[in-house]
């Protein structure tokens, strides 16, 4: 094993590899990635696989609506020969009550202003787009077509494998044990296979951020929290966009390869690294699906599993460095959305390691925020 | 290998073929789930019942390692599939 590194980043999944791509492109010198199991075996490759740039804040539309762009064309960009399954077909997002539909309404206004072509629709309209849904207190919805899907363990595949490209290691089944500093600088990081000396860190272990900050004195307001998913046989294409629906708390896309994937969010989720399947979550997901969906009653379910979300206090990620240690940098708190925006959060990160100008101004991702108050909450999660 | 072991399906639900399931041995995914991950081998309908033992096999092969220590991939419910149907109504009965 390598025993020195410029930058080393903890977590392989899509953040991790996008980061440390973007570090060696930018010139960052020694970038190793530890990963403790596989690539994209934490939340990346948990995660439902879908992108949307339909957001409530400006900031999550800039960084969804860049990302978006940039998976379009990402094996061109990397310079890598790997299907990232990228597939355009929209996310449909009904409203159920008069609130709903003021905070909609009022998405689009901001949306449109940054050139994100999303509309709405009347539930007769919303039948053009998915013709077997049910309209049962639907008062309308919003539509963008620039939404999809990708392939995340793909998309992890196609960053890793441009960042070997330029030099990077990337070293799994290497649990990261402890992290030396002193006097408030990163000495080392210790691993199973052996230490690598470094004063800089890149913190993108999901779940897991919080334990790694505990590593250096950095306490992260980031908790892990369980989403269940599942998944259908593969069926002929019938449902073209995602639907989600913020009133059952629920989403549901068909993806490409025909099955359906869906899953659901539980308001009363305790902070757990539980990622063990529940029946619960088999036949809560069923009865509100199917209340939406109603066809859907005839598909088989095959598999079911679970992943971490990394909560933050305001569903917004933290991205930047911590003052109480120097040259320790985050980028984790995605809440459930990090995959999407993985292609620019990478970039960021990068500019922010590398003390470069930022490609958006990322001062309101600091960790800081959630002392000073200046808390900005994401209305749209699920 | 010849062609026709090459072409031979291994996971007949997601038509991953021995030649795929080498290729990515080769390239040191060493481990099931990472195979798993990569090529949709044992997501079917029948969730590796039937690839699952052959790719074991191919691992041991390749590496050298003695099958009883490659590790299996996490089974995940439900045990057989399952009409959406059927799981209705449940919670309200229990």
């Amino acid at each position: 094993m390598i025993k020195s590194a410029d930058i080393v980043v903890i977590g392989g999944g899509v953040v991790g590899c996008s980061t440390a791509y973007n570090l060696a492109k930018l010139g960052a010198g020694k970038v190793v990635v530890l990963e403790k199991k596989y690539l994209a075996s934490g939340s990346t490759g948990r995660c439902g696989a879908g992108m949307r740039v339909q957001w409530g804040t400006e900031t999550n539309c800039l960084l969804s609506r860049e990302s978006v762009k940039m998976l379009s064309h990402l094996p061109e960009m990397l310079d890598v020969n790997i299907d990232i399954e990228f597939h355009q077909s929209g996310y449909l997002l009904p409203a159920y009550t008069e609130s709903m539909v003021e905070q909609f309404k009022k998405n689009l206004v901001l949306q449109n202003s940054l050139d994100i072509h999303a509309k709405w629709l009347t539930p007769e309209e919303c039948l053009d787009v998915v013709p077997f849904m049910s309209l049962k207190g639907v008062l309308g919805a919003t539509f963008c077509a620039e939404d999809g899907h990708c392939n995340p363990f793909k998309v992890t595949e196609a960053y890793a494998t441009a960042a070997r490209n330029l030099g990077v290691e990337i070293y799994t089944n290497t649990e990261v044990l402890n992290i030396e500093s002193k006097n408030g600088k990163i000495l080392s990081v210790h691993t199973a296979s052996g230490d690598i000396a470094t004063n800089t860190i890149v913190n993108a272990a999901g779940g897991y951020s919080k334990q790694v900050g505990r590593m250096v004195g950095v306490e992260l307001p980031i908790f892990p929290e369980r989403h269940e998913i599942l998944v259908t046989e593969p069926v002929e294409p019938t449902l073209g966009p995602m639907v989600m629906s913020f009133y059952h708390n629920l989403y549901c896309q068909q993806s490409p390869h025909g099955s359906f994937i869906m899953g659901l969010g539980h308001p009363n989720e305790p902070e757990t690294f539980n990622i063990k399947s529940s029946w619960q979550f088999l036949c809560d997901m069923a009865e509100r699906v199917v209340e939406i969906l109603p066809p859907l009653a005839r598909l088989n379910v095959i598999r079911q599993w679970a992943g971490l979300y990394d909560m933050s206090p305001d569903r917004t990620p933290i991205l930047g460095n911590t003052p109480a240690m120097e040259r320790f940098f985050t980028a984790a708190g995605f809440s459930g959305h990090g995959f999407m925006i993985s292609p620019i959060t990478g970039q960021l990160m990068a500019e922010i390691v590398l003390g470069k100008p930022t490609t958006f101004p990322t001062q309101m991702f600091d960790a800081g925020r959630f002392e000073r108050g200046e808390l900005f909450k994401e209305p749209l999660v699920v | 290998m010849n062609q026709n072991d090459k072409d031979t399906i291994i996971c007949r639900c997601e038509d991953v073929t021995l030649g795929d399931i080498r290729d990515r041995i080769a390239r040191g995914e060493h481990n099931l789930e990472e195979i798993k991950r990569s090529c949709r081998c044992g997501m079917g309908p029948c969730q590796g019942r039937n690839c699952t033992p052959l790719i074991a096999k191919e691992i041991a092969a390749a590496t050298g390692k003695p099958l009883e220590e490659i590790a299996l991939p996490t089974f995940r419910p439900p045990t057989t599939a399952i009409k959406m149907s059927a799981l209705l109504g449940v919670k309200k009965d229990d």
